[in-house]
């Protein structure tokens, strides 16, 4: 109920109750949304936070089988070994609308089919440890694709349910009741004024025929004295 | 919307390593500077959709990743280096919940 200064007419009358009906429809279908939305983040954040505790530790462990096989290889041999790939990765993003809101959804395409085809250097020259990483990070890979998309699905989300939730929050807390307030104090003006014009008419009513009851009686006065003078003369 | 993008994974050298044999594009850095130039340069490029960026150099750059957490491209995920997780990602994700719930109901 802040800065009212509308103009108390029936036209703005009208169109502060249409503004009411949008808001509140408004505000309603906004309130539907904020509610779906929460659902499905919350759903996309339990399993944002079980697949990066799954994918911290699978990491960690390729980490470590590295370290390994790094201890067991000079850093020269081992960079050499790992200096060209033989796989590569496209990878083709498309979006999902989730309550307008534009997910990504993450496709990948690696150049060579098989799994066990992705090692870029020879058995020979390399130690066994740095094998196993390199399967195992390969095997990691998906779940990270994985992870990042549903993460960044969760924070885009997360980004459009504080803007509705503010919009809603605006419209619940801001909008409907000044639009209410300011109806009010239309209606309130009105129907003040209509009293006041009823009054007025009244009392210019009373007014009328005051003088009217006025008139008469001089009227009547100055015959009665005009009779008594020929009487007397 | 068939455009494809390349997977960047920025860290020490230590840490990404492995995943050039994977064929994902490696930018190995040394310091926080240098990973936030790294990427600025591959989000204005627009060819990555995803970087993974190691935690132990996420904690320096948290306006970088601010920056792009609202955007649909670049995704920055952060993954642990071989130091170990410091919890920064699980913490973003609370960030995240908190955002969008006004408090933590996790």
């Amino acid at each position: 109920m802040a800065n009212i200064t509308v103009n108390p007419t029936r036209m703005e009358l009208t169109r502060l109750k249409g503004k009411l009906r949008t808001a509140q429809r408004g505000h309603k279908l906004l309130k539907d949304k904020r509610d779906e939305l929460m659902k499905q983040f919350l759903d996309t954040v339990r399993e944002v936070r079980s697949l990066r505790a799954e994918v911290e530790k699978e990491l960690m462990t390729v980490h470590q089988s590295f370290t390994v096989a790094s201890a067991l290889m000079s850093s020269e041999a081992l960079e050499q070994a790992l200096l060209f790939p033989k796989q590569s990765v496209v990878l083709t993003q498309t979006s999902k609308n989730i309550m307008s809101v534009n997910v990504p959804v993450y496709q990948f395409e690696t150049k060579t089919k098989s799994d066990s085809d992705i090692f870029p250097y020879g058995f020979a020259a390399t130690s066994g440890e740095l094998d196993t990483a390199v399967d195992a990070l390969g095997r990691v890979f998906q779940k990270m694709l994985k992870l990042a998309e549903i993460e960044k699905s969760a924070q885009l989300m997360a980004e459009e349910i504080e803007k509705t939730r503010r919009r809603v929050n605006a419209l619940e807390y801001v909008m409907i009741p000044d639009t209410q307030a300011a109806i009010r104090y239309i209606t309130m003006k009105l129907d003040e004024n209509d009293r006041a014009t009823t009054t007025r008419l009244m009392k210019v009513k009373e007014m009328i025929l005051q003088e009217a009851i006025e008139k008469k009686r001089s009227a009547d006065l100055e015959a009665e004295a005009r009779y008594a003078a020929g009487q007397n003369g | 919307m068939a455009t494809t993008y390349r997977i960047a994974v920025i860290g020490d050298w230590e840490s990404v390593m492995g995943f050039r044999a994977l064929g994902l594009d490696t930018y190995p850095v040394t310091s926080a500077e240098e990973a936030k130039e790294r990427v600025l340069e591959l989000a204005k490029g627009g060819q990555c959709a995803v970087i993974y960026l190691t935690e132990q150099l996420a904690k320096n750059m948290g306006d970088v990743i601010a920056h792009f957490k609202d955007e649909l491209r670049p995704a920055i995920i952060l993954i642990p280096g071989r130091e170990g997780p410091l919890g920064i990602g699980r913490d973003n994700i609370q960030r995240a919940i908190e955002r969008a719930v006004g408090s933590n109901i996790l």
